[in-house]
């Protein structure tokens, strides 16, 4: 087995492996308080390309992540991998990041070891595995740094590097770098260019069309808790085909 | 003795009751610190788990601790008391009257605090932390044992609130151990004796050394809230 980071690594987690592809979302609504935030959505993925969701603020793109992540349990619908719907088995095969980091108490370190300790990774291979993880992101020094001292940059490429020491076959990211600054935004998005072609599905949700042009092999785009659009990215940006998705792109405030 | 306080013959009368003293402050503080740790083991336990899982009658209980935060060490005692005596439930065990039955009486007085603080302190945690940990797959277990771990900067606030509440508490101890000499008679219940018998020269110096352990305990408490923030709450 190769691992996400790139290097052979014995079956650490003693998990077998799952198929979890395809993706399937039929007919998946999410009703809070009467109010539809998420409305008939269908959705197909099908390969390991990287996914970015895209619209704009209320459309309801993180909650849709939230759902398929099964952090939240939909009102209506259901959403299958590989036909199966979301279970602890599937979940462990998952990684998300957040859009702010979301760091233990603790130095950086520890941050990936408590990760992988909830994973049930053995107590011999997590410090390993969480350095090789430190060192991807280039936080080496920073390892026994207390993790809520680190720079913003800093602590959301910690965020990214305890999803990738999981050796996810499914990441997920929330606006990772809605709050960051170019050379940090690069940093995460090599990072995670770095993970696609070792063969993990992303899924990244976004609202900067720039990030979508440099990342996106196909885009999901939403308006008003539905998806309005799901093309390959290059047709998406050349021939959007809804009003909205045109309004976007074209950097117009779509409402 | 009258109206002012001889201070050199306190001095001097403190050094002969010294060994007397001695036992007085010992006792009390082994008295209320191992009522402190029972209550911390299990109030850090029922707390964390309070914070973290849901279950029938868990709001309730909630509730009830954060009522009991407020309850009367009289009360305590008197509880107590009703339970060792000897037509009580666990009578024959003859504890009435034992330091044990001491740290029981303050084990009940100081659970409520200790648990109602830790159960918030760990919600807070909670609140930032949920999404991760559930995308990480925690188990309830590993969400309290990372909670406590989180919150150990401001965790010591509750024991320390503990320790603050069982030392100074006359009350239960009163009730529950008697007052007996060499046995049973710690620095508030000495006072209480002594100073209703008139003689001020010991009620003065156990009334000093108390409030000196109080002032220790409120400076660290201050102290602990000054630790960098980051560490501490950020």
């Amino acid at each position: 087995m190769l691992d996400k980071l790139g290097t052979p690594l014995p079956d650490s987690s003693g998990l077998s492996s799952v198929r979890l592809l395809p993706l399937e979302l039929r007919n998946l609504s999410l009703d809070i308080g009467g109010r539809g935030l998420i409305e008939g959505v269908d959705l197909y993925l099908e390969d390991p390309s990287l996914t970015v969701i895209m619209g704009p603020n209320g459309a309801g793109k993180s909650l849709l992540l939230r759902l398929m992540h099964g952090l939240i349990a939909p009102t209506g619908g259901a959403i299958l991998w590989a036909g199966v719907p979301i279970n602890a088995q599937i979940r462990r095969h998952q990684a998300m990041v957040f859009q702010k980091p979301v760091l233990l108490r603790r130095t950086a370190l520890a941050n990936i070891t408590h990760a992988l300790w909830l994973r049930g990774v053995p107590r011999g291979r997590r410090i390993p595995r969480a350095t090789q993880a430190l060192q991807l992101a280039g936080l080496m020094q920073h390892a026994f740094t207390h993790a809520r001292v680190l720079s913003g940059g800093e602590q959301q490429r910690l965020c990214l590097a305890r999803a990738l020491s999981l050796d996810p076959d499914i990441l997920f990211l929330d606006e990772p770098t809605a709050s960051l600054d170019p050379a940090s935004t690069l940093a995460i998005e090599r990072l995670l260019i770095e993970a696609h072609h070792h063969g993990t599905k992303v899924i990244l949700v976004t609202h900067d069309v720039g990030q979508a042009r440099r990342l996106a092999h196909e885009i999901i785009f939403m308006h008003h808790g539905r998806v309005v659009e799901h093309q390959p990215a290059l047709r998406f940006f050349q021939q959007p085909e809804s009003i909205a998705g045109r309004a976007f792109i074209a950097g117009d405030l779509v409402l | 003795m009258s109206g002012s306080i001889d201070l050199d013959g306190t001095l001097r009368q403190i050094i002969i009751l010294y060994p007397q003293l001695i036992e007085i402050v010992g006792l009390s503080l082994r008295v209320t610190l191992t009522a402190v740790a029972i209550a911390t083991i299990i109030g850090f336990a029922i707390g964390g788990i309070l914070a973290v899982s849901r279950f029938p009658g868990s709001s309730a209980l909630i509730a009830i601790m954060n009522a009991l935060m407020g309850l009367p060490p009289v009360i305590a005692g008197l509880v107590v008391y009703l339970m060792l005596s000897a037509s009580g439930p666990i009578g024959v065990l003859q504890l009435l009257y034992t330091p044990t039955a001491m740290i029981i009486a303050q084990t009940l007085l100081v659970l409520p605090i200790v648990t109602t603080l830790t159960c918030r302190t760990c919600q807070d945690l909670l609140e930032e932390y949920r999404e991760q940990l559930h995308s990480l797959g925690a188990s309830s277990a590993a969400i309290v044992q990372t909670l406590l771990w989180d919150g150990r900067y401001r965790l010591v606030t509750p024991v320390l609130a503990g320790i603050g509440r069982a030392i100074a508490e006359v009350g239960a101890v009163m009730i529950v151990g008697g007052n007996i000499d060499h046995v049973t008679r710690t620095m508030t219940t000495a006072i209480a004796l002594e100073t209703s018998k008139g003689n001020l020269t010991l009620a003065i110096a156990l009334g000093i050394i108390l409030l000196v352990i109080a002032l220790a305990i409120n400076v660290v408490l201050m102290w602990m809230g000054k630790l960098p923030s980051h560490f501490a709450n950020a």
